[in-house]
């Protein structure tokens, strides 16, 4: 066995493995199972209640992403009277939200929520989202092309764009810390919130947690974990005292992004797969239809031309015969008047003959009497 | 127009304004490609994308649907008829695809990355993917299609009678490429059902792009013609002229049908979705425009045309209906769209994002008078008189 041929068979080798292993995710997929998130993945849980909007989640963002200095400073928080949101330089924002019937404002902090399934990373026609195991939606900029379309699908309005960068302006957003988990340490936001109102755990743990804090504070929470199910899943998830649209979060369903769009993806094959049948057809309808239009065209002038050379000929035949019978009666005509002519030539000679023959005889008599 | 090159011909007013409009056109491009997107933009991170999608990409692409209309109804489905009016279908819709990759290149904020979903990391999740691939196939067939126009002037003649055999194959080509990607512009947003506006919002969207897409072709087709008519009426042979009446009426009659069963479908959406509330709303309001004034409308105007034999009134439906297609699809990437943001947070374009779409549709106008003063476009080559 030569190198050569031990690549081969080892290339063989893998793509048949590849080949078994997207079978397997293929009859998944088949099973109409829906995906649950990566086992063991981690989350957040934001309360609500417990958040006091001092800005220090922001800060701890700030300093271990290294995200340039702000223009206003972390502990000025005159800057929550305005609504913000995440943008290129702030992966996380906290708003102020004045409910009505209230004596207090609510905060909620905003940030990528790393769906189950990310619209974001479904929406990339580059694959340049990856949903990792441990729960995080990282992007990879070297791949990234600017079409910014996962901005227009995130449901939470969070990707964001470096617009005044020339040349390599890239999507921002919060990665949930990605590198830091991995090794071991906390996101940067939840490090610094002095009052844990960002609680970091395996996303199923968080769940447990949050509905445990719900079930022995009665009056304190709405009956709802928002993120358990929206969009979903989300590995961040949300409680709140109010009801969730007083602090700005949408009522959202629980559909994952991609189902919204598999539908439309699926059908591709169908239209590759049957307008060409359908149009050929058509083509082949549409050709057929123009040769027995031809063809009928071919026998109708050729009935016309068969029906002309007939009435033709008939009319020859007619006028021939015609002819004829004319040509004969002018002959028998000619024949009768030549016949009657010479007839009557021949009368007037004998009677001519008659009558000289009869004079001579006279004569003779004459001459006889006349000698007598 | 031999003339034209002399120096009376060329300081005509159209082309003293054709001048500015590229000039204006080359400093913002300029800007655009040293400053950055932000520059030259009003887009911000709530408004990801402007009308260099909503106009230049979704417009642009459905306003060129002409080729892929015309081709299959004279090839495919034997409307011999229309012959003379394929090929500046085909040369409008190869230059209008042509340039929507070049508008493209202002909005993308890596440019020459443009190839990447196609070589390089393979988005198949996403419908612009589908977009992107059937957008860049289609280019080339329609590249291929138009091409015999450019080979018959260059006298190439032998890959020319290679090129025309292929037409039914193109053809079939191009509907299914249509097809897939007219309707995937729509389901682009599919994805976005809580920010899209419930009334035109559906998860027809993509039959929807479709079904108008051929709506845009047919009355392009009319209206390009009026345009060429006035402009390049001198290229024309007599076969065109002859046969331009009965594209106006024939293309106007399918128009007035397809617009009516958009209508009907569009009515039905929202009864499936029950959206009736919502006519009630502002954007109700809005919609009853698009609905009645831009897709009943021209579709009554179209067969009033057809039925008294009126050309003007048909060249004033398909006026009609192009605003139409334009106003639905700035609706679904714009107006409708960010509907619950509120005001200080939603888009309005800025000037000199106006100038490069108009940059842009002046280049193609300019690019389609060179190839239809020169090539054989608008009348039949003399030489190739056969089947083209």
């Amino acid at each position: 066995m030569n190198r050569r041929r031990f690549l081969t068979l080892l290339g063989t080798a893998g793509v048949s493995t590849a080949m078994s292993a997207v079978g397997a995710k293929k009859a998944v997929a088949a099973g109409n199972q829906s995906f649950k998130g990566y086992k063991d993945s981690y989350g957040v849980l934001h309360d609500t209640t417990r958040c006091i909007g001092c800005r220090k989640c922001e800060q701890g963002c700030n300093e271990v992403n290294k995200l340039p200095a702000p223009k206003v400073k972390f502990d000025d928080l005159t800057v929550l009277e305005k609504s913000r949101r995440t943008d290129s330089n702030n992966w996380t924002v906290v708003n102020k939200y004045n409910v009505a019937g209230l004596d207090h404002p609510v905060f909620r902090k905003q940030q990528c929520n790393h769906c189950l399934e990310p619209a974001c990373a479904s929406a990339c026609f580059v694959k340049a989202f990856t949903k990792n195991p441990d729960g995080s939606v990282t992007y990879d900029g070297s791949l990234c092309v600017g079409c910014r379309y996962c901005m227009v699908a995130c449901p939470f309005n969070v990707p964001a764009f470096q617009y005044d960068e020339p040349f390599d302006p890239l999507i921002q957003k919060c990665t949930m810390c990605h590198p830091r988990i991995q090794e071991g340490k906390l996101p940067g936001c939840v490090e610094a919130c002095p009052k844990e109102a960002l609680t970091f755990g395996k996303r199923e743990d968080l769940v447990r947690i949050a509905h445990d804090r719900i079930r022995s504070n009665p009056g304190r929470y709405q009956d709802h974990v928002y993120g358990e199910h929206e969009m979903g899943g989300t590995a961040w998830m949300y409680l709140a005292g109010v009801p969730f649209e007083a602090v700005g979060q949408q009522e959202m369903g629980t559909k994952s992004a991609p189902e919204y769009t598999a539908g439309a993806l699926g059908s591709v094959p169908m239209v590759v797969g049957i307008w060409p049948v359908l149009l050929t057809g058509a083509y082949a309808i549409s050709k057929r239809k123009e040769k027995v239009a031809a063809e009928e065209r071919e026998e109708a002038v050729q009935a016309a031309l068969a029906k002309a050379r007939d009435d033709a000929a008939k009319a020859l035949d007619t006028a021939l015969a015609k002819a004829a019978k004319e040509k004969d009666a002018a002959v028998t005509r000619e024949v009768k008047k030549a016949m009657e002519q010479a007839e009557q030539a021949f009368e007037e000679k004998f009677a001519a003959l008659r009558a000289e023959g009869q004079s001579a005889e006279n004569g003779d008599d004459g001459e006889g009497k006349e000698d007598a | 127009m031999h003339d034209a090159n002399t120096k009376s011909g060329l300081f005509t007013p159209g082309n003293i304004i054709t001048g500015i409009i590229l000039a204006v056109g080359a400093v913002i491009t300029f800007i655009r490609f040293t400053q950055g997107i932000g520059a030259v933009t009003n887009l911000s991170d709530n408004n990801p994308w402007g009308i260099w999608i909503g106009f230049d990409l979704l417009c642009g692409v459905a306003l060129a649907a002409g080729g892929y209309v015309t081709s299959a109804s004279c090839y495919l489905f034997g409307m011999k008829r229309y012959h003379s009016a394929v090929r500046p279908a085909i040369t409008t819709a190869f230059l209008g695809y042509f340039f929507v990759v070049v508008a493209l290149h202002y909005d993308l904020g890596h440019p020459l990355r443009l190839p990447y979903p196609l070589v390089y990391s393979q988005g198949t999740t996403s419908l612009l993917f589908e977009v992107g691939l059937c957008v860049a196939t289609y280019l080339s067939v329609l590249f291929v299609e138009w091409s015999p126009a450019a080979l018959e002037w260059l006298g190439l003649r032998k890959i020319r009678n290679v090129v025309v055999k292929l037409t039914i194959m193109l053809t079939i080509f191009g509907v299914v490429l249509s097809t897939l990607h007219q309707s995937s512009l729509g389901a682009l947003f599919l994805i976005a059902p809580g920010k899209l506006h419930p009334l035109w919002y559906s998860s027809f969207l993509p039959v929807f792009f479709f079904i108008s897409s051929m709506v845009a072709g047919l009355s392009m087709v009319i209206f390009e013609g009026t345009l060429a008519h006035a402009g390049l009426h001198h290229k024309m042979d007599e076969t065109h002229l002859k046969e331009a009446e009965g594209v106006i009426f024939g293309f106007g009659k399918a128009a007035s049908f397809v617009l009516a069963g958009y209508f009907f479908i569009k009515t039905m959406d929202i009864a499936m979705d029950n959206d009736w509330t919502y006519l009630g709303t502002g954007y109700g309001a809005w919609f009853l425009v698009e609905m009645f004034g831009f897709v009943a409308l021209p579709s009554f105007l179209y067969a009033l045309g057809v039925r008294e034999k009126n050309v003007t009134l048909v060249r004033i439906a398909s006026i009609n209906a192009v605003l139409g297609i334009v106003l639905n699809r700035f609706n679904v990437s714009l107006i409708a769209f960010n509907w619950n943001l509120p005001a200080a947070d939603r888009y309005f374009p800025h000037w000199m994002e106006i100038g490069v779409s108009v940059f842009i549709v002046t280049l193609i106008i300019t690019v389609y008078r060179f190839i239809a003063t020169r090539m054989p476009v608008l009348y039949e080559h003399p030489d190739y008189k056969d089947a083209h």
